[in-house]
């Protein structure tokens, strides 16, 4: 028997730790560098954006759903339309329908960067990051040309969508997704994906099984990445998803056990690619000319009714659960985001692992505190 | 193959008998189901359980205040049937109070944890019901139709002043 002993520690993580975007707190039950459990405390960036929606009107929620996520702000934008329009009943035009695929992927490419490059800079390799916020930095000026804006786009609107498309922003689009698919990306992993330390930083640490993501109600790459293919956009679709070709990537354990860390994160860069593919086919199919918007009434309300529209948001299932009165307001709006169900696994998760690694678990879940807290 | 709606409304209301208080079609494809409230487990346990419908994923949970009652609401999928239903059982205002499903769905602790915060719905046999995204000193359920907003929060007023000086009281409407 050793003469020394150990005892447990509790040390606090956060609310302001580089590593914890945005402001998430950890406990940490610590037996030296081996963690007993870290409880996650949420509700920092808590905005009660659930209780502004009942007071304000219908479309003047829209800008508030931008600060969901603000990583994805038009995927946010797209759900809540898609739901306020299947409860009214509004049809929405054919060219608004691409320009908002095309938004969305967009979104995605440029949300995965993020997330990717993140996790990176957690694990301690800051060079990633820069070469990702480069390419960032080309969706973000197409998206400027596309709404104006650069983080929190607000494009899209209920009955389509609040602008068409600017001259040479197709050229511009194609572009970008050539450079990625054909270029970029073979760099960026021949320089970081198949890189040795990350391998062994991220192989084998934090495993999910199936069925534990599944029980945990963990949605989209966190799900994909233990295997199960589901994606809302195949499985069950929303907007025009149906009309383009393109495979739904899988954890597969490519460089240690099926769910773990890598999986996670290489489902996102295999997702870049096949965001790629969909706004290539949406520029190629999308009519010319035509309506962007539906004309709505002045005083706009929505008959009375329930409704939950779900699609698929970066970090996973983005659900809108709708009710409402009849009144010019919403009467209740629940917002689900995949960051919440992302957190709730962490406890499970962190017992029994590094310090170090809880950063590459929480990296590889890619939350992002304001669509925890909302 | 896909099942139809219909055959699925039928099923439900075979295998829930009398839990089940209606089921109708919804928007968006989608099924609701209302049930009373003293036997949601049971019908919980059915709807995940039950041969033919295995609505195995938890998808959402919410609490919302009908004004005259309080009610929780339940999104479940079914992916062998493709499925959606909405689960919605009504409660008392006074003793708002159901039973944790957290057996049934581990995921759905922080759900719970929030609905309790947002809306003051207890949750029986939950193991850490405590406020989630609201200070734990917060007093009163903001998502709650009848909720006073607190005039100070920790010695900060909540109260804001228009560009004449005018007071703006908290928790004015937008417009």
């Amino acid at each position: 028997m050793s003469k020394y002993s150990t005892q447990e520690m509790v040390l606090n993580m956060g609310p302001h730790h580089p590593s914890t975007h945005g402001v998430l707190r950890f406990i940490l039950q610590t037996d030296g560098e081996m963690m007993v459990k870290a409880t996650p405390d949420i509700g920092f960036l808590h905005r009660g954006i659930e209780k502004i929606a009942e007071r304000v009107p219908w479309q003047a929620f829209m800008p508030y759903t931008d600060r969901i996520d603000y990583l994805a702000s038009l995927n946010c934008n797209l759900g809540y339309a898609l739901a306020v329009e299947r409860l009214a009943g509004i049809s929405v035009p054919e060219k608004a329908e691409y320009l908002r695929v095309i938004g969305a992927e967009l979104t995605r490419i440029g949300s995965h960067f993020i997330g990717a490059g993140a996790m990176l800079l957690d694990l301690g390799a800051v060079t990633p990051f820069v070469h990702a916020l480069r390419e960032r930095e080309t969706f973000n000026d197409l998206i400027e040309m596309l709404c104006g804006a650069r983080l929190t786009h607000n494009y899209v609107r209920i009955g389509g969508v609040s602008q068409d498309l600017p001259a040479g922003f197709k050229e511009k689009c194609l572009g970008f997704v050539d450079h990625l698919e054909y270029e970029f990306l073979d760099e960026f992993n021949d320089m970081i994906s198949y890189n040795t330390i990350l391998i062994n930083r991220l192989a084998n640490v934090g495993v999910i099984s199936a069925e534990e993501a599944e029980d945990y109600t963990l949605t989209g790459p966190n799900l994909r990445g233990s295997g199960v293919a589901f994606d809302l956009r195949r499985d069950d679709s929303y907007s025009i998803y149906d009309r383009f070709d393109f495979d739904v990537p899988v954890g597969s354990g490519k460089f240690g056990v099926l769910g773990d860390s890598y999986d996670r994160y290489w489902v996102r860069i295999e997702e870049i690619v096949q965001s790629c593919r969909v706004i290539r086919q949406a520029l190629k199919q999308m009519p010319e000319s035509g309506e962007v918007r539906t004309k709505l009434p002045k005083l706009f309300t929505v008959p009375a009714g329930e409704i939950y529209v779900r699609t698929e948001a970066p970090r996973g299932e983005l659900g809108y659960y709708i009710i409402s009165d009849g009144g010019k307001n919403p009467f209740r709006v629940k917002i689900r985001t995949g960051s919440f169900s992302a957190m709730t696994i962490i406890e499970h998760l962190s017992q029994g692992v590094m310090v170090a690694d809880l950063v590459a678990i929480i990296g590889s879940l890619d939350v992002v505190a304001p669509e925890i807290d909302r | 193959m896909t099942v139809q709606q219909t055959d699925i409304i039928k099923a439900i209301k075979d295998r829930l008998g009398a839990a089940a208080q209606s089921v109708e079609e919804m928007k968006n494809n989608d099924i609701m189901v209302v049930v009373e409230k003293d036997s949601l487990v049971q019908a919980m346990h059915t709807l995940k359980t039950g041969e033919g419908l295995r609505f195995t994923t938890l998808m959402n949970q919410l609490g919302a205040d009908y004004r005259d009652s309080l009610a929780v609401i339940y999104n479940l999928y079914s992916p062998t049937l493709r499925q959606k239903v909405t689960v919605k059982a009504f409660l008392d205002r006074e003793q708002p109070e159901v039973h944790s499903l957290e057996n049934l769905f581990r995921g759905i602790n922080w759900y719970e944890r929030e609905t309790y915060d947002m809306l003051g719905i207890r949750f029986a046999g939950h193991n850490n019901l405590k406020r989630l995204l609201l200070p734990e000193d917060w007093s009163g359920f903001p998502l709650r139709k009848d909720y006073v907003y607190p005039e100070s929060y920790g010695g900060i007023e909540t109260g804001r002043t228009d560009l004449l000086d005018n007071p703006i009281s908290a928790g004015k409407s937008h417009v």
